[in-house]
């Protein structure tokens, strides 16, 4: 707009600056703890500028915590889960919109209603289903009276079992299950034009090839959205790994990271290693920020489009 | 609506398989496990669930811990959604005039979305700290000012600013995108108008934004009731006394640590019905959004 507004340029600068003051000076506060001696953060009054040892602490955090290790589970987890989602999104998708069966409507119904509850609400038997993934069958089987037809026919007993716990498999596949990815690629795929699906129909393309060389292709933005936003989720799951690992070998960070500050009802009166545990938290936080700051374009589109 | 379609129908089964299979076992099945534990007890002695039919419930809403750990839910729920919804906003609308550096302040204001839930956790409990760091300054000067460790309501506070601070990106982004659907055409024409910036952003902006903000607030609301443990856990893991025992964390509590399986299904249940609900008057709320181009 072509106004000459100087007081209010100021204000709005001043009010941006305030926001953007309040929300980096933890993170600041933060690396001012993670770059000093543990006498220098407990000093009263603290100080407010940073030493010269962060990169001492970070190594000590990194030892201690044992990142090398949980980095490693947190990055197959997070591309796990960015994976798993776009493969099965993409895959869903095509399944309700470029086929015309009766089916279509009850099954994009659903995948929605996935959307309404969180893995956090059902988190009591999400677990007992991970100690036993093939348990929904065995109870289908034995209310079916087939287990028990089986075992009068051939005397074998049908006792599924595969435990997921303290697994990639485990970590990863209840975070896939829900309609995020599925949602962001119908709506692309509604885009698609009617004549395109012709032309390849008419060029003989079957509907694999359809996929894998039109769309695919052209759905790559879409892919980066979604992406980013899975990498985010994913790096940053805390409750599930919590709950679902208990072998050190699979840990993932954020999980490490809360064990580096004793636990509040478990302080014996220690003064926790705050600087150790501050510079823990930094390079924990930094490996999503960095993907949102550099993929922010398609980071905020995707997030857009989802509508969560 | 679609003309062209593929034919082959086996293909189209076999492609929608793997996420009907992973849902099946994730989604349908465990919330339909929770639905029989909450109406079910299980026997001590082993043998099998008994049916008690609403005797989980009851026990439940007669407990004080449960109302209180509601009560605080909903404290936390509104404080944080009110904290960070009202700052997104003003900063959205300022940073949608887009002066100079705007876009370096998007970024600066996008960042924080991207932070994990425990980090956040431990960078505020470490600033909170009473013994270490920023407050215990205060402490020093004025003693007991200050205790969230000992302080019930302290903690609250705490574990509020830190969930607040969380959420505040993600209504910033959702504003901004709102007010850049506004069409230009609209300011253009209050400007010529005589309305001046301010003003433009109470009359034009303001209303315009209406559907993004009740989308928000849902979303805000049902996102603090659900997805508050990993600061709750981090912060203070409930205490101290309870006074931040979210209803998220004592489900976890009761069904993990308590091995309280049918008590912590019958508050999954009523945490489900919570979210549905909100989901509902979300979708209301959507369907009735208003175009105004």
């Amino acid at each position: 707009m072509i106004e000459r507004t100087p007081w209010l340029n100021f204000a709005t600068h001043a009010i941006l600056f305030t926001g953007l003051f309040i929300l980096v000076v933890p993170i600041y506060l933060v690396i001012v703890a993670a770059s000093q001696t543990l006498p220098d953060v407990m000093a009263i009054p603290a100080k407010l500028l940073p030493g010269d040892q962060l990169v001492v602490n970070i190594r000590a955090a990194w030892e201690e915590a044992e990142f090398g290790t949980k980095f490693t589970n947190t990055l197959i987890l997070a591309t796990g889960v960015v994976v798993g989602k776009i493969a099965i999104a993409a895959l869903t998708a095509f399944g309700i919109v470029f086929f015309n069966h009766r089916l279509r409507m009850p099954i994009f119904w659903m995948v929605f209603i996935t959307l309404m509850l969180p893995l956090e609400v059902r988190i009591v038997p999400t677990y007992a289903v991970a100690a036993n993934v093939l348990s929904p069958f065995q109870t289908i089987l034995d209310a079916a009276g087939i287990t028990w037809l089986i075992d009068a026919l051939t005397g074998i007993e049908v006792a599924l079992e595969w435990n997921l716990l303290n697994s990639y498999t485990g970590l990863i596949m209840p975070l896939v299950a829900t309609a995020t990815g599925t949602f962001l690629y119908r709506q692309f795929f509604l885009t698609i034009p009617d004549e395109l699906v012709e032309a390849a129909k008419m060029d003989g393309a079957g509907p694999l090839r359809f996929l894998w060389d039109i769309l695919i292709p052209l759905s790559r933005t879409n892919m980066a959205a979604l992406a980013t936003i899975m990498f985010v989720v994913g790096w940053n799951q805390y409750l599930w790994p919590l709950l679902i690992i208990t072998d050190p070998n699979y840990g993932v960070a954020a999980v490490e990271l809360s064990r580096l500050v004793p636990n509040m009802n478990t302080t014996g009166g220690d003064i926790p290693n705050w600087h150790w545990a501050m510079a823990g938290t930094l390079i924990v936080m930094l490996p999503p920020v960095a993907v949102v700051i550099f993929m922010q374009r398609w980071f905020v589109r995707g997030l857009i489009n989802t509508d969560k | 609506m679609r003309r062209a379609y593929f034919k082959n129908n086996w293909i189209a089964a076999l492609v929608v398989a793997p996420q009907l299979l992973i849902i099946f076992i994730f989604f349908y099945w465990p919330s339909s496990q929770a639905l029989y534990w909450a109406f079910t007890l299980e026997q001590p002695w082993g043998g099998g669930n008994e049916w008690v039919g609403l005797e989980n419930f009851i026990f439940l809403l007669s407990d004080d811990r449960y109302w209180h750990s509601v009560r605080i839910s909903v404290i936390y729920a509104l404080a944080t959604t009110a904290l960070a919804m009202g700052m997104a906003l003003i900063l959205a609308l300022f940073a949608d005039r887009q002066l100079r550096g705007y876009k370096s302040f998007r970024i600066g204001l996008i960042w924080p979305y991207a932070v994990a839930a425990p980090a956040i956790g431990l960078a505020f409990r470490f600033i909170f700290n009473p013994s270490a760091g920023v407050a215990s300054y205060l402490n020093y000067a004025f003693p007991d000012l200050w205790n969230p460790v000992m302080n019930g309501s302290h903690a609250m506070t705490m574990v509020i600013i830190a969930g607040a601070w969380k959420q505040v990106s993600y209504s910033f982004i959702f504003f901004l995108a709102g007010l850049q659907a506004i069409p230009r055409s609209l300011t253009e024409a209050a400007a010529m108008d005589g309305a001046r910036p301010l003003r433009r952003m109470l009359d034009v902006q303001l209303p315009l934004l209406t559907p993004t903000f009740f989308f928000l607030l849902v979303i805000n609301i049902t996102d603090s009731f659900t997805d508050s443990f990993g600061i709750v856990d981090t912060m203070t893991s409930g205490g101290p006394a309870r006074a931040t025992n979210l209803m998220v964390y004592k489900i976890y509590e009761d069904g993990f640590r308590g091995l309280d399986y049918s008590g912590a299904a019958a508050q999954s249940i009523i945490l489900m019905v919570l979210v549905i609900a909100l989901t509902f008057i979300q979708f209301r709320y959507i369907e009735r959004r208003v175009h105004y181009t």
